[in-house]
């Protein structure tokens, strides 16, 4: 029979080893989790907000590179068409701006050669092209309508925008604000429509882009500008990403 | 003898880059699911919604800022995962053979309590489970897609059924994968002795 052995720390060390890993992972995982439920919400100013501001930037710059400036968006039939279109704002449908189509004029500002304001007469007068196309809303629905106006792109042209400017941007009668890069600007399908399925909401003139969310597309129009400065938007401004292709 | 005991008669059973990428993707699917959720919640597909206080974001700019900035470690950290899987042979060792009834088998032995849920060996009801949520993912990412860029990637999303089909295929593989949780969850936190193994890697030799 083997005499009694002393016990020492050190035979235990590989246990301990592993208690102590198993102990630090325990730890990890539970900060992990409360500075996870600790309401990032894109209001605050914290590390985990800044990390998703700067993830959407990179989402931008990504959504850019995808971008295909000839690839066109799918079109529909009259049959497909959504009735009635949702209205969709940040107010409600009684609180919509009434105006005036004979006083209206549109205004242009920023890089842009020939700033002459534009009645709707004038913009009737310029080519009109149409598009049965589908609105992909950022909430996640989607509704199909008929849009009819002037291609942006012959528009732009047309006032001597620089074209080779970052950004155009929108300000609306109803206090909305949005802004678009030029590359999605001058897409064959963006258009500057006057009528639209959804007549009362964005009269007489609004933005109308299939290769981009909902909220991207202005209503009620009043000013157009072309920029090298970062516009941002209502909702931009508030968190959505601004880019928001589809 | 005591001290050659411990240490020596442990054996590596899950490999690092299966418990580094598995728990990266646990973090990952966690954010998905849970900030999905209140991107759903926006505009319901059913007649319910994801109660608030199990959701992440805290409104809908936020939500989707955590999704779309998840979704970039979901996507990579799953690329990495397959791609080791299938080059090591850790998906040929670990998931095949497959065996629909081997899978039925196990599942009713479970249910009476005599499966043996070795470290290290998966049955054949978790190589099914494994390879499905494999597949839900792959799914969940491909329609995500789909809903992401239903113009740029209008293949895809017309493969899907169009854009409105392929909300409804997003949030199925998303209930698929919620489903899978809750069995895997339920029985890594319930069977004794697997759930250390997944973050030490280390397991006593086969019994």
């Amino acid at each position: 029979m083997k005499p009694p052995r002393r016990i020492s720390l050190r035979e235990f060390q590989p246990q301990i080893a592993r208690l102590e890993r198993r102990l630090f992972l325990k730890q990890g995982l539970s900060l992990g989790a409360l500075s996870l439920l600790s309401g990032c919400t894109l209001k605050d100013d914290d590390a985990v907000d800044r990390l998703l501001f700067a993830m959407s930037r990179f989402n931008d710059r990504v959504q850019a590179a995808l971008f295909d400036p000839l690839r066109l968006a799918p079109t529909f039939s009259d049959a497909d068409v959504t009735t009635p279109f949702p209205f969709n704002a940040y107010y409600e449908e009684k609180d919509i701006p009434r105006i005036d189509g004979e006083d209206y004029r549109l205004r242009l500002s920023g890089l842009v050669a020939d700033q002459r304001p534009w009645s709707l007469s004038e913009l009737r007068a310029l080519p009109q092209s149409s598009q049965i196309t589908r609105l992909v809303c950022v909430e996640g629905w989607s509704a199909i309508g008929t849009w009819r106006g002037v291609a942006f792109r012959h528009f732009l042209e047309r006032i001597g925008a620089d074209l080779t400017a970052r950004y155009v941007g929108f300000k609306c009668a109803d206090k909305y604000y949005s802004s678009i890069d030029m590359p999605s600007a001058l897409h064959p399908q963006t258009l500057l429509a006057l009528d639209f399925t959804d007549a009362k909401y964005g009269y007489p003139l609004r933005l109308r882009l299939p290769t981009k969310l909902g909220f991207k597309n202005p209503k009620f129009i009043g000013e157009i500008f072309v920029t090298n400065d970062y516009p941002g938007g209502y909702w931009e401004d508030k968190g959505y990403n601004w880019f928001s292709g589809s | 003898m005591v001290a050659a005991s411990g240490a020596d008669a442990r054996k590596t059973i899950h490999p690092l880059f299966v418990r580094v990428t598995h728990w990266v993707n646990a973090f990952a699917i966690f954010v998905m699911v849970l900030s999905g959720w209140r991107i759903y919640n926006a505009s319901p597909l059913f007649g319910f919604e994801f109660p608030a206080g199990f959701t992440l974001g805290g409104w809908l700019a936020g939500a989707l800022a955590w999704h779309f900035a998840a979704m970039w470690l979901l996507a990579l950290n799953g690329f990495a995962y397959l791609a080791y899987g299938l080059v090591s042979g850790h998906f040929r060792r670990s998931f095949l053979p497959i065996s629909f009834g081997g899978a039925l088998d196990d599942v009713f032995l479970a249910m009476r309590g005599l499966l043996d849920h070795a470290p290290g060996r998966y049955n054949a009801a978790q190589r099914l489970l494994y390879i499905g949520v494999i597949l839900a993912v792959i799914v969940a990412i491909l329609s995500g897609l789909a809903i992401w860029k239903p113009v740029q990637l209008q293949t895809l999303t017309a493969a899907m059924g169009g854009y409105e089909a392929a909300r409804r295929v997003h949030f199925f593989a998303m209930a698929a994968i919620v489903a899978f949780l809750v069995v895997h969850i339920g029985l890594a936190v319930s069977v004794k002795g697997i759930l250390a193994p997944m973050f030490t890697g280390r397991a006593e030799a086969p019994r």
